[in-house]
């Protein structure tokens, strides 16, 4: 089922929406960019078509949503251990097909990476439904198309992108059919718009063999890395955290446990105690993030984890690109794999 | 929401507590279920964290044995505030652990470092059981004399297999062994290395040329086991920090074959 609408129109069916669900969305923020008069656009809980930024990449992922920067597990107080609350109420998160894709990332390690589900992430996840942003042309730095993520899969409720003046959307859950035809100009065939091809091209490499790992190739993210991890936390597929303990008062009666946003990228990830510690040099992490998103992931679970989204090239503060890190990866492997021909 | 949250704690009473060295205690923990040597639990300390620790030994529907160093903010709270008769919060029994069964029939060769010890204390109280308990050879390390673990272990392991014992380094008129394990691994007296199975445990650089030295006396790959040691935030697979390559180390681990475990590159 399709429809077209006005700009007024699908206010009117968001603002429907508002009364049984949170819409989450991306947000531009005026000003509040990481360096000064930038803006930014994020995600934050909206209320009207208006507030929604449509015609823009968010710089940062939806992620947050599932896993906070910063989530409070557990109070403590006294001798008594308390789950903390959590407001889940539904939601329904505006995204793009590629971060779809990354929310299949985020199941895959939170409810099926070992036997156990994460009951925090769960709590969250069984009140989160989809909307798809249709993507008439591919964004700077994307590349979607070539990591297979450019067309959504199924698992969002409706979709929705400008055209003509209003917006065309696409109902793909009946029971919302009706708030969708009240409010609509028209009823019409639509299919979600999809990129077929982007500027940013990338070649995944189907096997990686060992000897990559002391290539040269990474030496070069040595010297230009900061280590600073602003990929990680950008990037919608990453989900690493780290517990932290903290107490509020003097006499340490009172405290909480929380998990928080963690980074291979970063000092610290790999400190065990007494001072050991792995991967010291950004080259080393850089192997590291980069094998996991588009070779260690895979050897897992069947699927690469990178979903091309690019946002890690935007984000950069170095202009390190990880899309020409990826073919800079694919040239090596290939060049070893001459070299071990040659051999024999 | 059905399941239940893997990330709450239970309370385990401290039954008893072992003074090593100052700064390295056996906690006897109350636990009934499950659990096998080489697996460990997350000590669970509120306010200050959670520390992944090594199951040191198993008395079979009474207690665990966690063996700890004082090295960091949990293990530092657990010394100075817990007691026997307290109750401390745990989380597991998380990994695979050793599969002593492979190593019963044999020849079999352990080598272990100092707390690295503790996750094969299971194996080699195994391994002194056995029937053919003389072709079990156990090289224990630590770095000096103060420093030995288990010392009671170590007195009835000699008695029952070959155990060489030995230290980095000693104060003069020590008259034990001194030097690093990977010394005695040439002069182990093997009928048939090809065919013998080898634990190793410890330090990373230990490890490395320990396998090594195991490899230059004849051991196929595929007879050598060891187990790693990483950060971790959760034992489930969340968290991300022991990931090396497509393993988690807490999930796919921390006990590996050499075979897999050669390709585990950090």
């Amino acid at each position: 089922m399709g429809y077209v609408l006005s700009r007024e129109g699908l206010d009117q069916v968001l603002q429907g929406l508002g009364t049984e669900y949170r819409l989450y969305a991306p947000v531009l923020k005026m000003g509040e960019g990481r360096f000064a008069d930038t803006d930014v656009v994020r995600y934050d809980f909206v209320t009207s078509l208006d507030q929604i930024e449509l015609s823009k990449k968010s710089d940062y992922a939806f992620k947050e949503l599932l896993t906070p920067l910063s989530e409070t597990l557990f109070f403590f107080t006294e001798g008594e251990v308390k789950v903390a609350d959590k407001d889940v109420r539904d939601v329904i998160v505006l995204l793009r097909a590629c971060d779809l894709h990354a929310v299949k990332r985020l199941d895959q390690m939170y409810l099926a990476n070992g036997t156990e589900k994460d009951w925090f992430y769960q709590r969250i996840r069984d009140h989160v439904r989809f909307a798809l942003i249709g993507c008439p042309s591919s964004f700077e730095n994307c590349f979607c198309a070539s990591m297979g993520t450019n067309v959504a899969p199924e698992g969002w409720v409706f979709s929705l992108e400008e055209a003509d003046g209003g917006y065309r959307c696409a109902v793909a859950d009946g029971t919302l059919a009706g708030l969708f035809a009240e409010h609509a100009d028209a009823e019409a065939d639509v299919e979600p718009a999809h990129v077929v091809e982007n500027d940013t091209k990338v070649r995944v490499p189907e096997n990686v063999p060992t000897a990559i790992y002391k290539h040269q190739m990474w030496d070069e993210y040595t010297v230009r890395c900061l280590k600073c991890g602003r990929c990680t936390i950008a990037c919608p597929t990453c989900t690493c955290y780290t517990m932290q303990d903290v107490f509020y008062t003097d006499n340490g009666r009172v405290g909480e446990r929380r998990r928080v946003a963690a980074s291979c990228m970063i000092d610290g990830y790999t400190d065990v105690a007494g001072g050991g510690q792995y991967r010291r040099t950004g080259g080393e992490r850089m192997r590291f993030k980069v094998l996991h998103k588009v070779h260690d992931f895979r050897a897992r679970f069947g699927y690469d984890m990178c979903v091309g989204c690019g946002r890690c090239d935007d984000i950069c503060p170095e202009y390190i690109s990880f899309a020409a890190c990826v073919n800079k990866l694919a040239d090596a492997v290939d060049a070893l794999g001459k070299e071990v021909d040659g051999d024999e | 929401m059905s399941n239940a949250n893997p990330y709450v704690p239970f309370a385990s009473k401290v039954l008893a507590i072992v003074e090593h060295t100052e700064r390295e205690h056996t906690f006897v923990m109350a636990y009934e279920g499950d659990v096998k040597p080489g697996q460990f639990f997350e000590v669970s300390i509120p306010k200050y964290g959670e520390a992944p620790i090594s199951v040191s030994g198993i008395c079979p529907d009474v207690s665990v044995d966690l063996t700890i160093r004082n090295v960091g903010r949990v293990t530092g709270e657990l010394f100075a505030s817990f007691a026997v008769g307290d109750t401390v919060l745990l989380r597991g029994p998380y990994g695979n652990g050793f599969d002593v069964s492979l190593y019963e029939d044999g020849e079999c060769v352990v080598v272990a470092g100092g707390t690295g010890v503790s996750p094969v204390r299971g194996v080699i109280d195994a391994l002194s059981h056995t029937a053919d308990a003389k072709d079990k050879h156990v090289i224990v390390g630590f770095r000096s004399p103060g420093d030995m673990l288990f010392r009671d272990d170590l007195v009835r392991w000699a008695d029952a297999l070959d155990l060489i014992l030995t230290v980095d380094g000693a104060p003069e008129g020590y008259e034990g062994n001194i030097g690093l394990v990977t010394k005695y691994i040439p002069d182990l007296p093997l009928r048939d290395p090809a065919t013998a199975t080898a634990v190793v445990v410890g330090p990373p650089a230990m490890m490395r040329f320990s396998v090594m030295g195991l490899l230059q006396k004849g051991f196929a790959e595929e007879n050598i086991w060891v187990s790693q040691e990483r950060r971790m935030c959760c034992g489930l697979g969340k968290c991300g920090h022991c990931r090396i390559g497509e393993k988690y180390v807490c999930l796919d681990g921390p006990v590996f074959n050499y075979s897999v475990s050669k390709d585990m590159l950090d």
